[in-house]
């Protein structure tokens, strides 16, 4: 078994996985980490199943102190990382030795690293994840879903299985400016014919007001003209847009169910590439049938069977 | 009673089986999420029902849109809705008092009534769940007694107490944990409505029946409750 001892820590930095499945009829929310991709890619690099235990760290405040050997994987934003001072680029596994320290300072391209260990990180599975969300107490180091904190252990149990480096090429470019796909649907029908233009057509700024329950854009307003709605089940990434005419991209701690209209849903791509946006960045939507974004999606999983 | 599926998601289709909330729904709500849990077997990733819809979150990788699609209208062929009733019948007690009810004068002066009659029109009725949602365990129970309808509070309070019982409009609800919230306060119960040791989670699940039992303090405190009045809990 390897420890890392946590010296500092923010209420950003969550243990996660996949998310949470098969209870969200319960009201229990999908949680998971927001950037799969780069999950995704940080577990391949340590030979993991791809869904294994990380650590999400979002813009940085994390400090961990090796207690025996270890070898990690760093994937996803470059948040200023440094091995005992010296910098550590994402997207490669590294050792460290007793004592080395780990230390995530600033965002300098992205939003969210991603760390792993061999096997995953140790942590209880609850409800069939150990995804963190705080609100239902479920998940993390604990259980009861709180953050990393100070003089925590964070640990893992299994010898490194096949340390491995990223495929030439395949490295994502997080500050890529590509139009974000929407898959068409939901209340879509029901919008105004400039509001659809709007939507598929406008730069929609982040606004600050970003969580992992969503993320509200900021552009021009959108007009519902349908009925009132009663409340179903939200899928991720949803585009709802609420009586402001100001969409919100529902992310992966959201509430299971909602009653504002939709006009469809990021693709998860495109989740990946919003998790990594901070404030103010303008993004543009791109409208794709649910076939197209299926076999999209489907090929590029193929990456990861290199 | 007509299938309507609508494309919602990469990996989400809604099945919407009707158009208005109606205690009259939950027989074939319950009949199609049997169906549409059998139909999928494995490759079910979720199914998230609410008053007239569900919605199926399928394996993309085991099914294409189309093959899903087919899946669905397949198992709701020749829906009949759930002979086998209405699910389990609960009794929930409730304390209902000010200092942990809040609105509870407030739903009196609406009514035009007495504080007494107001909580023997909510205990007096049986209600139906009609949905889990905003929180693990979160009920939504009705139809609430017309005469008690009343609309969220203008300002949610940023902390409800775990076992709070509210109303908004004709809904009535429990809290499960501590979180913030805007239902009208009329009593606390001291019943765990979610919990991770529990088979199944949740106590209520939808379709089920429930009817609000008063009870004193001192019964509420010996089932385990807890009396800190909201205010002191800020």
């Amino acid at each position: 078994m390897s420890r890392l001892l946590i010296e500092t820590s923010t209420p950003l930095c969550l243990l996660q996985d996949a998310g949470r499945f098969g209870v969200r009829h319960l009201g229990v929310t999908q949680g998971g980490a927001l950037d799969w991709v780069s999950m995704s890619w940080a577990n391949w690099l340590l030979g993991n199943s791809l869904d294994a235990a990380v650590v999400e760290v979002t813009l940085g405040g994390l400090t961990l102190i090796a207690q025996q050997e270890c070898v990690l994987a760093l994937a996803g934003a470059d948040l200023g990382a440094t091995l005992d001072g010296q910098p550590l680029a994402p997207w490669r596994s590294f050792a460290m030795g007793p004592d080395q320290r780990l230390q995530f300072t600033r965002p300098l391209s992205g939003a969210r690293a991603y760390l792993a260990a061999p096997g995953g990180f140790d942590a209880p599975k609850v409800l069939g994840s150990c995804a963190s969300v705080l609100r239902e107490e479920l998940g993390g180091l604990d259980g009861l879903g709180k953050p990393l904190a100070k003089g925590q252990q964070l640990g893992y149990s299994s010898q490194s299985q096949r340390v491995r480096e990223m495929p030439g090429g395949l490295v994502p470019d997080l500050v890529a400016n590509q139009p974000l796909d929407v898959v068409l649907g939901a209340q879509i029908g029901d919008f105004s014919g400039q509001s659809l233009f709007d939507a598929f057509n406008a730069p929609w700024t982040l606004d600050t007001r970003a969580d992992r329950m969503g993320i509200r854009l900021l552009g021009p307003t959108l007009s519902y003209l349908g009925k009132p709605m009663i409340s179903e089940g939200i899928p991720l990434g949803a585009i709802q847009v609420p009586p402001d005419g100001q969409p919100i991209v529902l992310l992966n701690d959201r509430q299971t169910i909602g009653g504002y209209p939709r006009l469809g849903a990021l693709t998860p791509l495109a989740l990946a590439r919003l998790a990594q946006c901070l404030p103010g960045a303008v993004v543009r939507l791109s409208p794709v049938v649910q076939e197209t974004a299926c076999q999209e999606h489907r090929r590029f999983l193929e990456r990861f069977a290199v | 009673m007509k299938v309507r599926i609508e494309v919602v998601a990469i990996d989400c289709l809604m099945v919407r089986l009707f158009d208005a909330i109606d205690e009259a729904n939950m027989p074939w709500m319950l009949a199609a999420g049997q169906r549409l849990r059998a139909g999928f077997g494995d490759a079910l990733i979720d199914l998230v029902p609410s008053y007239t819809t569900l919605m199926v979150h399928y394996d993309l990788l085991r099914l294409t849109p189309g093959a899903a699609r087919e899946c669905i209208v397949r198992a709701l062929k020749d829906l009949q809705p759930d002979a086998g009733g209405m699910g389990r019948c609960h009794e929930i007690p409730v304390w209902y008092d000010r200092s942990v009810g809040p609105e509870l004068a407030l739903l009196a002066q609406r009514s035009g009534e007495s504080i007494e009659q107001v909580i023997d029109r909510h205990s007096g009725r049986e209600y139906q769940v009609f949905a889990l949602g905003f929180a693990p365990g979160f009920a939504f129970m009705g139809l609430v007694d017309e005469q008690l309808a009343a609309p969220r509070l203008d300002t949610p309070r940023k902390r409800v107490a775990a076992g709070s019982v509210g109303i908004a409009e004709r809904q009535t609800a429990a809290y499960p944990a501590v979180s913030p919230g805007g239902w009208n306060l009329i009593g606390r119960t001291p019943s765990k409505l979610f919990d991770r040791q529990r088979d199944g989670y949740s106590l209520l699940q939808p379709g089920d029946r429930v009817r609000f039992v008063p009870v004193s303090h001192d019964e509420f405190i010996s089932l385990g409750g807890d009396d800190t009045p909201l205010e002191g809990q800020e």
